[in-house]
């Protein structure tokens, strides 16, 4: 039996906490001193919640392995607070079959850092023609229940309309990459006043909101469940609104650099800002960090989408598209949600660990710090500040478009299935 | 002035007619019989062309041969585009050749402040033309050419009223032209169908008009911009004839152009489509003219960007050239 105490901290709420993980779970929350000779840990300053939980992550393994691995993903998310990470299908080969999700799967649970979720492909090989063999990806091992053709919007809208049905035998959902492909060829950058001046090709924002619209109508109408990935423009948190109101069962996320990056980055023409959908308007910022508060949008979600460097130390348009996400999501998002006073704590353990873990039914994840419960636990030290070093990511890849920014709170302890995994700041190797 | 010359933002107004006023002592080197200064001997530009573009490049090698630099044509025939050799390590095999300057065309918007950035090499970095963002030597060329004709005793273009007819949304020369003519007091109006303006054009300095007729008889200047065949596949017009129609400089046009205005291209022309044959001829037409003086403004591009010798020792050199022969 192994046991650590964790004294001194609050938790989301405020309210002081001495927690005391026992093997796996949560075995006390009581304010008890631990007595002599326990194994302590003080967190005095610090707040103490669930561990995160990220839908949207590109893991790049199998296929790109020079980009990032499970493993070395799976260190990046540990640094950055998270407990569960949901792998995106776009890898070389496509997660598109039984096989693939469930090497993805065991990948992840071999890095004993934290839970690996893979997402299935909707299409075969993300191509938006046929159907993947959803059912055989839900109930392999890898247990999928959330499916994305991710950086590919499924189209067609007789094909979306079938997947959002097949996916009703289990509960699942569909995470739309929405992007209207006919109005955003070669599109480089948000479509405005600076990409016109750039000479940049623009995704104009109704690229994306007539594909939401669209999903949110169908989704009503065979009753299924949409998750809209990354939204970045005000129209689409208006559409999301509707939906909600009318009780449609949609839900949304937002990246954290959609919550504070505009499109006035790319007049530098360094393609670290170029990322898919493009940094849009400070107008967009504001109405999705609204969005974020009001429950609108219901989770963050990273994108993180490492690359090489050569990706990236070229031409705009040659760049890829994406940027580092996993490290830095927490302290973004404090910054630009709670130090702004737009939410509480308990907003922020909601939409980056209840809300996420709940739509894709991580039973694990994202639950109250009670007795009995997962240990899946996240200390954090929002008094505290730390400036963005790309060099020292735990990502293989480097580009962040926060590199050497200030930003608040710093991730010091985490620990998953009840193991230390990171110890003030620093990984801890697994055995 | 800066180091790099990426924009016509890179330059303020006082930049600008320096430039103007140096093309204009260097154009009399073009007509002196040796037509040929000593002030770059020993710097080396390369002409760094992604993009096939024999006349931009003819006219950058003839100004840096006029300065006796020594002129480096490369045609990077693969860039990181098609997956050939990256932008970076082609700068930084010019570097290792010691390039003073460097003129980059390419087809990516943003290549040359890529190149300019990286400090991938130290040299300064002249702007041919980026995709569909600017192409600032042919805007200096077009402001010079102006300014001799209608503003011969100004250093601006206060009060001239400049149409740009055509594919505003894909031209890279119109986006220079509209910053340049603007800060040298020109009065622009911008001439397309909507599908072919940018996003947002409400907000550039420069009136808006969707047809032709409505400026031409008004015009200082009719600038015609070249239209790409493609473009009708890409659905921005219904056809050739309907394009040539309403926006065209046809004869009818030509007729009620001022007695003074100019006709101007950037080429290469499309005659019969953006612009008829007889307006291309024509007294009014500088589109030749326009090319000679291109010379004259690269070599002052060059001589100022690289910093060559005082233009009066330059004025003296000539002379004392001039005497020894």
């Amino acid at each position: 039996m192994s046991e650590i105490s964790l004294v001194g901290g609050r938790n989301a709420a405020g309210a002081k906490i001495n927690l005391t993980i026992t093997d796996q779970k949560i075995s006390d929350i009581s304010n008890k001193v631990p007595g002599p000779g326990a194994n302590v840990i003080d967190i005095s300053g610090s707040i103490v919640i669930p561990g995160l939980v990220d839908l949207h992550t590109h893991l790049r393994e199998p296929g790109k392995e020079d980009a990032e691995t499970v493993a070395s993903g799976a260190r990046a998310a540990v640094a950055g607070g998270f407990t569960a990470i949901s792998a995106m299908p776009n890898t070389d080969p496509v997660a598109d079959t039984a096989g693939v999700v469930e090497q993805v799967f065991s990948l992840g649970k071999a890095t004993g850092l934290c839970d690996v979720f893979p997402i299935g492909a909707v299409t075969q090989g993300q191509a938006g023609k046929q159907l993947a063999e959803i059912l055989a990806m839900h109930e392999s091992a890898a247990k999928v229940r959330m499916f994305s053709d991710d950086g590919h919007c499924v189209f067609d809208p007789l094909v979306m309309r079938r997947a959002l049905e097949y996916v009703k035998m289990f509960n699942g959902v569909i995470a739309q990459h929405a992007q209207e492909p006919r109005l955003t060829i070669d599109a480089q950058m948000n479509e405005g006043e600076i990409s016109a001046r750039l000479g940049l090709k623009g995704w104009p924002a109704v690229a994306e909101e007539a594909i939401i619209a669209r999903d949110i109508l169908l989704t009503d109408h065979v009753q299924s469940r949409l998750h809209v990935c990354h939204v970045t423009t005000a129209g689409g948190v208006e559409l999301i609104r509707w939906a909600k109101v009318r009780g449609i069962n949609v839900t949304a996320e937002v990246t954290p650099h959609h919550l504070l990056l505009t499109d006035e980055l790319a007049q530098s023409y360094d393609p670290v800002y170029k990322v898919n959908p493009p940094l849009r308007t400070a107008r967009d910022v504001e109405a999705l960090r609204e969005g974020l508060a009001d429950g609108t949008i219901d989770i963050v979600a990273t994108d993180h989408a490492p690359h090489p460097t050569e990706s990236k130390e070229c031409e705009w348009p040659a760049a890829s598209f994406g940027m580092l996400g996993l490290e830095t999501a927490l302290s973004i998002v404090v910054q630009t949600m709670i130090s702004s006073k737009l939410m509480s704590w308990s907003d922020l353990v909601d939409r980056f660990s209840i809300a996420p873990a709940k739509i894709a039914g991580y039973t694990d994840h994202g639950n109250p710090l009670a007795i009995g419960n997962p240990a899946n636990i996240t200390v954090f030290n929002p008094n505290k500040s730390w400036t963005v070093n790309k060099d020292l990511a735990m990502s293989k890849s480097r580009n962040t478009p926060f590199h050497g920014m200030e930003l608040p709170g710093v991730v010091t302890d985490v620990f998953y299935n009840g193991k230390q995994v990171l110890r003030d700041t620093k990984i801890v190797s697994v055995s | 002035m800066k180091r790099h010359l990426l924009s016509i933002n890179d330059l303020t107004y006082d930049d600008a007619v320096l430039i103007l006023d140096t093309a204009a002592e260097l154009a009399k080197i073009s007509d002196a019989p040796v037509k040929k200064l000593p002030t770059l001997r020993g710097r080396t530009v390369v002409n760094l062309f992604f993009e096939d573009s024999t006349r931009t490049r003819i006219s950058f090698e003839a100004a840096a041969k006029r300065l006796s630099a020594d002129v480096i044509n490369f045609s990077a025939k693969g860039s990181s585009l098609s997956k050939g050799e990256s932008l970076k390590d082609t700068a930084l095999t010019l570097q290792a050749m010691g390039a003073d300057a460097v003129i980059i065309r390419h087809s990516a918007s943003g290549a040359p402040a890529r190149l300019a950035d990286q400090q991938w090499m130290t040299g300064s970095v002249i702007n041919a033309g980026d995709g569909t963002h600017e192409h600032p030597t042919q805007a200096l060329l077009d402001a010079f050419t102006i300014r001799k004709h209608l503003r011969p005793e100004n250093k601006d273009l206060t009060g001239v009223k400049v149409a740009i007819v055509g594919d505003i949304l894909h031209s890279r020369v119109a986006r220079s032209n509209v910053l340049l003519l603007t800060k040298l007091g020109a009065e622009i109006t911008l001439v397309a169908p909507p599908t072919l303006l940018p996003v947002g054009v409400e907000n550039w300095p420069a009136k808006v008009a969707f047809g032709l007729d409505a400026v031409v008889a008004d015009s200082d200047v009719v600038m015609m911009l070249r239209i790409q065949r493609e473009r009708m596949a890409e659905l921005f017009f219904p056809s050739e004839r309907e394009y040539s129609r309403q926006f065209g400089l046809n004869s009818d046009r030509l007729k009620k152009l001022k007695p003074t205005a100019l006709v101007m291209h950037p080429g290469p022309m499309n005659r019969g489509l953006e612009i008829s044959a007889d307006s291309a001829d024509s007294l009014q037409s500088v589109i030749v003219e326009q090319v000679t003086n291109g010379v004259s403004v690269r070599m002052a591009v060059l001589y100022l960007l690289l910093g060559g010798a005082p233009l009066a020792a330059v004025a003296n050199i000539e002379s004392n050239e001039k005497v020894g022969m």
